[in-house]
């Protein structure tokens, strides 16, 4: 009974407002009684209220309804006309199924409200009877409410407190109880109070009621009373906050439904009014006027709070989509032959409705995984030593302006050493890279597309969506995603939402003379140094510009050289803004840090998505236009072998060097972003042009018909991670054959034939390259031509020979 | 600035009204329904790294919006020193987009019947963004194709 379920809820809301029409609708009824129409409406909203309470098994507002409804129906067919007896059998039968209510939005069940006295009111007024209660109808029916309490149940006489409180005080005004209804309970927080209360309206009623304080009080300290003072306490605190959550006290009063269009609207308006507030409060700073300073500062603060209440608004629980989860968990647990306990932490963290739709999926996903392929068959695990019972921990918690979501298991964990194999195996990752891996980084492989989770761990077929679209998902609203893995122990996926979307905070930085925008959800710290210390600090690694913070190794992107700019600050100062992407850390140098903004998102046009760098752009206080840096876009394309150990990434480069010294003759080709690929020649068996249309699909891999049989593609600007243009009539295909076995690779564009410098080659690689090499003045990157055939055709090098050169027969349908 | 519904957009010959502008010494038009409005020379912010057309972003009263330099975008030699761009947004699919001009000229009414395929003299990059040309009286109007102009 703890928390009202949603659709009890929904229901309390509705049956309300409906309350509320119908108090009116009865009144104006005793004005003009033929009005059909009011009748109607009446039957209608009673109509409404039976049929959900049968629904719900609250059994005693459906017998009081039913009743009601019975001569609602015989009013409108004109079988009885309206007399103010019956007027008053109606409004008492409202008041009743108020109290009704109030008991269910307290209690979560009917409690010990007696109906039986209306039922029988309405009945008698429905016979015509002048029956005995016709001169006092509530009075009477209070009576009876009251008085049976506390012989039939005493123990339950202190829960429903407020409910007798509120029949007791129809009498004199009859829109009254309802309200009273409420404000009598928040009372009970007291428990004194209440004693007193419930008395007090009962007054003019003589003997029976007189009685009631004395069988209550010494109930009152009995464990029963115990969930009033608690649900008070509940109440209070939120309604103390002013947070709507789900206050249970007066779901009615306490709750109004606005469209969320009209939301969006607002929220689009108080962005404008941020800029607009951080463009006066710029300005001002400038003058000397103190009054307008004053007001400035006040306009400041009133939209900052304005700001937070509209957020406010779009505000939900998280609860809202993990309340799916335990179903999910459970049915997937039987599924599995598992057995699995779900513990929820934090389930009141709130964020925005449209950011909470957004993460229901990958949060489903990162569930099921876990329950699939974290958590251990029961025999294993006690095999292991754990509880037969597998724990799945899903944690959110609100941290430094986000919202941490943590899908933890205790299961086998993810083995660093399988992930590598397995990504090695499709090709995703080159032995020689993987080995230069940090077992963290290695983790991160299963974010790769094209890697199968199911294949990773375990062999439960996969899901359909891979963790490549939990990661696109969770970054497309502007999140990341980080896997930590203990093999043996567990795993947990941690999610970082931002609040919002529309409002980010924002560190601004100026590059080249100008500003750029790095949402501060990937930031972690500000580095500066001055000349002298930057001289010293700042270290080359492999020709890697790195600085040690606190004792490791950070490696440094310029954000000039992204960009392809030049910076404007000479004096040799160097400022570092330490991101995190993708759970590993660089630190971007930038010429100067401006300062902390809130910024409103906008989208940029179609001719700038396609760069790739920016998720966006906003106006500064100033009215400036700044891009939006992407931060994850920036690490993928800067970033070569992070975190690995430098010293490892040279001997292996000088390893790959040594035994390739020869020259070589190599095809370029560019991949779309940019970037070039070096292809050695002697890997190229023919260039070919294929219609876009022409590929086709077999599973998730792509294949052309080509000569007679079927020729897996790979398409290298999605193999390494560019950005090519998709939408491209024509592909131009790198053919390359062996054994009889041939894949196509895709590039953007043939550009020439060079002859390779090995000799210029540096350490920088990347998954699928060898590194890279200064060909015809450009830096070029060597293609892993072996991993990329096995991205295409994972079983090309494995699959014994066949003798038939020509075609391409039967095995490649494997694929 | 609300303007004549759309026109169809296939349509493969234009008439009515063109907003006409200067560049480079040619007068251009577009079509009036893209035209959103008109604007002086804008602070406009670089997109490193973008196309060479995509001249950078403007405030659009809070919205951000891209500029293409028509000059670039026609293969024509950049605005001389001094001058200033005119800045015409066209609404395009629901979406702002700003061209970057030398001035803006009339309103022109046209006539379907003077239109004329692009002249043979017409170079590459141009021939492509200009669907025609109207024979105007002592000067030739060259209707420009928003869509490409703008797909940089």
């Amino acid at each position: 009974m703890d928390g009202l379920d949603d659709i009890v809820e929904e229901f309390l809301v509705e049956s309300h407002e409906n309350l509320d029409q119908l108090d009116t609708d009865l009144v104006a009824l005793e004005q003009e009684p033929d009005s059909r129409e009011r009748l109607s409406s009446i039957f209608r909203t009673i109509h409404t209220i039976k049929g959900t309470s049968g629904f719900l098994a609250f059994h005693r507002l459906e017998e009081v309804t039913h009743i009601g409804e019975n001569m609602l129906s015989r009013l409108r067919d004109g079988a009885l006309d309206l007399t103010p007896q019956r007027t008053d059998a109606l409004l008492e039968m409202v008041d009743c199924v108020r109290s009704l209510l109030a008991s269910i939005e307290a209690n979560g069940g009917e409690g010990n409200v007696d109906v039986s006295a209306v039922v029988a009111a309405i009945s008698a007024a429905m016979e015509d009877q002048p029956a005995a209660t016709a001169p006092a109808p509530v009075e009477p029916a209070a009576e009876v409410t009251v008085a049976p309490k506390p012989a039939r149940s005493r123990k339950a006489a202190a829960r429903p407190a407020a409910a007798v409180a509120s029949p007791a005080a129809a009498p004199t005004p009859r829109k009254a109880p309802a309200r009273k209804a409420p404000a009598a309970k928040a009372a009970a927080a007291a428990v004194p109070v209440a004693e007193a209360l419930v008395p007090s309206p009962a007054v003019p009623v003589p003997a029976p009621i007189a009685e009631v304080p004395a069988p209550v009080s010494p109930v009152l300290p009995s464990p029963r009373s115990e969930p009033i003072v608690e649900s008070a306490e509940s109440d209070g605190a939120p309604a103390a906050e002013g947070a709507g959550g789900q206050t249970r006290r007066a779901v009615a009063d306490s709750t109004i439904r606005v469209d969320v269009d009209l939301l969006d609207e607002l929220m689009l308006l108080v962005g404008e009014l941020v800029l607009t507030r951080n463009q006066i409060v710029q300005y001002v700073g400038r003058s000397n006027d103190t009054d307008l300073l004053r007001a400035s500062q006040r306009l400041n603060l009133i939209a900052s709070e304005l700001q937070e209440g509209v957020m406010k608004t779009r505000m939900q629980p998280i609860d809202h989509i993990w309340s799916k989860l335990p179903r999910v968990v459970r049915d997937l647990g039987m599924q599995c032959g598992k057995s699995v306990r779900l513990e929820m932490e934090g389930r009141e963290t709130e964020l925005d409705k449209t950011l909470l739709e957004a993460v229901k999926d990958p949060l489903t996903h990162l569930v099921r995984n876990s329950v699939d392929h974290g958590i251990e068959a029961p025999a294993t695990r006690t095999g292991a030593g754990k509880a037969a019972e597998g724990v799945l921990t899903l944690r959110a918690k609100h941290e430094s302006g986000q919202v941490v979501v943590e899908v933890a298991d205790d299961g086998a964990g993810i083995d660093p050493a399988r992930i590598g194999a397995k990504a090695v195996e499709r090709g995703l990752v080159s032995p020689d890279a993987l080995s230069r891996m940090s077992p963290q980084d290695v983790l991160q492989l299963i974010f790769l597309p094209g890697f199968s989770t199911a294949a990773a761990v375990t062999n439960v077929s996969g899901r359909g969506v891979g963790m490549d679209v939990v990661k696109t998902n969770i970054e497309s609203i502007g999140g990341t995603i980080e896997v930590e893995s203990v093999p043996g122990r567990g795993t947990v996926c941690r999610l970082r939402i931002p609040l919002t979307l529309a409002i980010v905070p924002a560190l601004t930085v100026e590059c080249a003379g100008d500003r750029y925008a790095i949402p501060q959800i990937s930031l972690q710290e500000l580095v500066a140094l001055d000349a002298e210390k930057a001289a010293t600090a700042v270290e080359e690694v492999g020709g890697a510009p790195v600085y040690r913070l606190r004792g490791e190794l950070l490696p440094l992107v310029r954000l000039t050289d992204v960009l392809g700019l030049t910076s404007d600050r000479h004096d040799g100062h160097v400022v570092i803004a330490v991101l995190r992407s993708e759970g590993r850390r660089f630190g971007l140098v930038v010429d100067r840090v401006i300062n902390t903004e809130e910024i409103v998102v906008k989208a940029v046009g179609g001719q700038l998505k396609a760069i790739g760098l920016y998720s966006g752009a906003t106006v500064l206080g100033d009215g400036a236009v700044a891009l939006i840096l992407d931060v994850q876009a920036l690490a993928r394309r800067a970033l070569r072998t992070e975190t690995t150990d430098r010293q490892d990434a040279r001997e292996g480069a000088a390893l790959a060097s040594a035994s390739e010294t020869e020259r070589q003759r190599m095809l370029l080709a560019s991949i779309g972003g940019g970037r070039r690929v070096a292809i050695p020649l002697d890997t190229v068996t023919r260039l070919e042009q294929v219609r876009t249309e022409s590929v086709e699909r077999v599973g998730n891999r792509e294949v052309v018909q080509y000569r007679g049989a079927i020729l897996p593609i790979v398409r290298l600007d999605r193999h390494l991670g560019a950005y090519g243009e998709s939408d491209r009539e024509v592909l131009e295909v790198i053919v390359y054959s062996d054994h009889g076995r041939s894949v196509a690779i895709v590039v953007e564009e043939i550009l020439d034939i060079v002859d390779g410098e090995a000799a210029v080659r540096s350490d920088i690689d990347d998954l699928g390259l060898l590194g890279s090499a200064v060909l015809g003045d450009k830096v070029t990157e060597l293609l892993d031509v072996r991993a990329a055939i096995l991205a295409a055709d994972p079983a090309f090098y494995s699959a014994p020979l066949p003798t038939t050169p020509a075609g391409v027969p039967a095995p490649l349908l494997e694929v | 600035m609300t303007l004549a519904p759309p026109v169809d957009e296939a349509a493969p010959v234009i008439g009515g009204q063109l907003a006409t502008f200067w560049l480079d010494g040619d007068l251009y038009g577009v079509e009036v329904a893209h035209v959103q409005e008109v604007l002086r020379s804008q602070g406009l912010t670089r997109v490193p790294l973008a196309p060479t057309a995509v001249a950078g972003l403007i405030n659009l009263r809070g919205q951000v919006v891209t500029a293409i330099e028509l000059r670039e975008r026609l293969g024509r030699p950049p605005r001389p020193e001094g001058t200033d761009a005119v800045v015409i947004v066209v609404r395009l699919h629901g979406e702002a987009v700003s061209l970057l001009v030398d001035a803006i000229a009339d309103v022109v009414d046209v006539d379907p019947s003077d239109f004329e395929a692009p002249p043979d003299t017409l170079d590459g990059s141009a021939r492509e963004l200009i669907r025609g040309a109207f024979k105007l009286r002592g000067q030739l109007l060259l209707a420009l194709d928003v869509h490409k102009a703008v797909s940089a």
